[in-house]
């Protein structure tokens, strides 16, 4: 019979029982979408694109873990949410970048942009678009050269000066003769291209197919919703198919939405927890913001690619549309609230 | 079509361990042990002596204000009147008996002699002296929601959602005594003069709710059963009222409020026993269950036994037990010895001994915002949290804390394993003493200006 007297019990706070997922569990589900990417890229670009990324991974964990060791703070590696920095740094990286600067990118991610902020879920930038930003201002040429994948690969090692070199699909889209270059630009690059990833651009960039695989991931696996990546996305094509600068407003949305890296910021980097609203309305404020940022930039601006900076910008509304986007409070109807207005 | 309420989770229900077990009737306990608190109110004072000799249904604590009187579930002698340990931790004023194992019924108790023929005073009378508290959980004295509620009351609707993971007690009442779940509840549509009361229950009772059809199309009852969807919190008394009706109680306020009453489905047959027998409430049923426990079972058993003689009518307990739950897993309360009683709320007992809790140490919120998703009360928990944590009381006040209702969604859903409603908890209680005190301070300062 038991000992009841015995008994050794922790009398703790309700609830009692927790749901399986957990940091780790998300964090490895995001690693997983980001595969099919990965593996497009190393198809395309070579062995490269995979070093690159694994050394990328290993530089944000080394720096997550120093910072912490010094900083005498318990150690926060085992969340693998370094690694999905990691990842997603090489990912808005040409492939040949050097291995020293993707090194610095990470430091600059994990320390000054996550670290400082007191680590994990308060960094109120994406580290790693921010990360390209730096990395961007500092080489603006290595981060504006990329691989012709159908002609070329690129070299594990070693200099990669000889690789034949491509323009990005957007930097046809951009001048003062748009019409003739973007004809230019289907004769290059058909939309199957684009879909596939046979187009020149950053590393995790490319692929349509492979980057909607993988956000479809996390969707069934309800690591995100939907309301940012619909609403993000959603807005771009509306937007480039009202008010189109080649002679076909619907390839223009096509290339558009294919081109650049919107796919990759409005599935895996606009939904970055720590820097993008909580509220589901305010997800889809986010997200229609994020695509008016997006072809503003791509329009207006001297950039041809509009997306690390529009998902930056709405980063930093996100603690106001947090403040000014409530639920609404239970058993508070909507009539209710117009005659305490009226009072 | 199953109906709906905003949030929520879906955690694991495992309720297959108990739900096609029958309820058993335990053997009879040597001794219970009856705490002077088993309602929401101030607890009962004892009316019985040591050496005094009571029956089964004898009143042995009188309440006072709002409350519920307490009835001897066991015949035989008093042996004790003292504080022992109970559920809500911490010592209760208790009534002792030791089991004489005759069962006999006191003369109190009384049948009425035509109970279809009693008015509605009548009925809400026969339902105070039964002393019947909501049996969910809450405890609410169920003479005062009726009495309360008549004339304000347009939707009666009974809880039979049993939203809690492991709890199958009213799942296999709908299953053994339907007929006392229809009967009590035609009772509760005379009292509020309404001609419909509705039945929810959560559609994975699929046979509950054929056995409940089938007794109220026997009966011509004016009783309709409203499948739910199996959702945590969907017997939470807000919740069950928004998905049967579609309408939110005011915050701060009771499901009278929008015109309804809501009865456990235990509580319901109470009524019905009460009402055409007299008899008091000295019985409940126990879901005994958990990975701690051997085998399994529902039981019923007089109100005080000691739950260690609930373990031990299901084979004991495992090796390497660390929790004892009185109550659901997302609800429940923790206890800190076997020795406490069964009470007029007690729904569950369970025991975990397996690492069902996943604690980790100096857990990070990931701002996921699941728990917002999750939240049936429209809050926000980890601001909450926030706040909480730094004592940020006009902040809490207006992200609406006291709206919490300590349901653990947000806990139970929280990927960082955030410790939420725990925090919400004392962030309350602090609130409250901060609330009173910047009122007295307020008073004080008139007084000297006066």
């Amino acid at each position: 019979m038991t000992d009841y007297k015995n008994l050794k019990l922790i009398a703790t706070s309700s609830p009692h029982i927790r749901a399986a997922e957990n940091t780790k569990s998300i964090m490895l589900d995001v690693i997983i979408s980001l595969v099919p990417a990965l593996a497009i890229a190393i198809y395309y670009f070579g062995w490269r694109a995979l070093s690159v990324t694994c050394f990328s991974v290993i530089g944000c964990i080394f720096w997550e873990w120093l910072y912490r060791k010094l900083m005498k703070k318990p150690q926060s590696i085992a969340d693998l949410s370094a690694v999905v920095t990691g990842i997603l740094i090489a990912f808005v990286c040409p492939v040949q970048v050097g291995y020293w600067q993707i090194f610095i990118g990470d430091f600059f991610a994990i320390v000054f942009v996550k670290q400082l902020f007191g680590g994990i879920g308060k960094n109120f930038l994406n580290p790693a678009l921010a990360a390209r930003a730096f990395m961007l201002a500092s080489w603006a040429s290595t981060m504006t050269t990329w691989i012709d994948p159908a002609k070329s690969k690129a070299a594990m090692f070693g200099s990669n000066a000889d690789v034949v070199t491509a323009a990005t699909p957007l930097s046809y889209m951009k001048g003062d003769d748009i019409v003739t270059t973007f004809n230019n630009l289907k004769d290059t690059y058909s939309a199957m291209d684009m879909f596939l990833g046979k187009v020149g651009g950053s590393l995790g960039e490319v692929s349509a197919l492979m980057l909607i695989l993988g956000g479809c991931y996390l969707l069934v696996r309800k690591v995100i919703t939907w309301h940012i990546p619909v609403c993000y996305i959603g807005t771009v094509a509306l937007l480039t198919l009202l008010f189109p600068r080649g002679n076909d407003p619907i390839e223009w949305m096509v290339y558009n939405v294919f081109g650049g890296g919107l796919l990759l910021g409005a599935f895996f980097m606009a939904t970055d927890y720590s820097s993008s609203p909580i509220t589901a309305k305010g997800q889809a404020i986010y997200g229609i913001g994020c695509g008016l940022f997006t072809v503003f930039i791509r329009y207006f601006g001297s950039y041809n690619e509009g997306v690390c900076y529009s998902i930056m910008v709405m980063n930093c509304f996100a603690a106001l549309i947090d403040r000014s986007v409530k639920p609404a409070r239970f058993g508070v109807v909507k009539s209710d609230k117009k005659e305490a207005a009226a009072k | 079509m199953a109906q709906a309420f905003f949030g929520g989770v879906h955690p694991n229900d495992m309720k297959a361990a108990t739900n096609e077990k029958a309820i058993e009737q335990l053997a009879p306990p040597a001794q219970v042990v009856i705490p002077m608190s088993m309602h929401f109110g101030a607890p009962c004072t004892p009316t019985v002596n040591v050496g005094d000799y009571v029956k089964v249904g004898q009143k042995i604590g009188e309440f006072h204000g709002l409350g519920a009187p307490i009835h001897a579930s066991v015949s035989g002698k008093v042996i004790a009147v003292e504080p022992r340990p109970y559920s809500m931790g911490g010592d209760m004023m208790a009534v002792v008996i030791e089991n004489d194992f005759k069962n006999e019924l006191s003369e109190e108790v009384k049948a009425p002699e035509n109970p279809d023929s009693l008015t509605p005073e009548q009925m809400v009378e026969l339902v105070k002296n039964a002393g019947i508290v909501g049996m969910g959980g809450a405890t609410f004295p169920t003479h005062v929601k009726i009495s309360g509620g008549i004339g304000k009351v347009d939707t009666v609707i009974i809880n039979g959602a049993e939203c809690e993971p492991y709890i199958t007690g009213d799942h296999r009442t709908m299953l053994e005594r339907p007929e006392q779940i229809i009967g009590g509840a035609i009772y509760l549509a005379k009292m509020f003069g309404v001609d419909k009361v509705v039945i929810g229950v959560e559609e994975n009772k699929q046979n509950g709710i054929e056995s409940l059809n089938k007794v109220i199309a026997e009966k011509h009852a004016p009783v309709v059963v409203e499948p739910l969807h199996c959702r945590y919190p969907q017997g939470g008394e807000k919740q069950l009222c928004q998905a049967i009706t579609g309408k939110q109680v005011p915050p701060g306020g009771l499901p009278s409020n929008i015109g309804c009453a809501v009865f456990n489905i235990n509580t319901t047959c109470a009524i019905f026993r009460a009402i055409t027998q007299g008899m008091p409430v000295v019985n409940k049923i126990v879901t005994v269950s958990g990975s701690g426990v051997i085998d399994p079972k529902n039981i019923e058993c007089p109100i005080g036994t000691p739950v260690k003689n609930l373990f031990d009518a299901c084979g004991g307990l495992k090796d390497g037990t660390y929790k004892l739950i009185m109550g659901g897993p997302m609800m429940g309360m923790a206890q800190y010895t076997a020795e406490v009683p069964v009470g007029k709320g007690t729904g569950a007992m369970l025991a975990f001994c397996e690492d069902e809790e996943q604690t980790v140490e100096n857990p990070q919120c990931i701002r996921c915002g699941r728990c917002v998703a999750a939240c049936p009360m429209h809050l926000e928990p980890l601001m909450l949290y926030q706040y909480a944590s730094k004592n940020m009381f006009d902040e809490l006040n207006e992200a609406n804390l006291m709206d919490c209702m300590e349901c653990g969604a947000c806990t139970y859903i929280c990927p960082a394993r955030m410790h939420l409603t725990h925090m919400f908890k004392i962030g309350k209680q602090k609130l409250k003493d901060k609330m009173a005190a910047d009122k007295a301070k307020q008073a004080a300062a008139q007084k000297k200006e006066a």
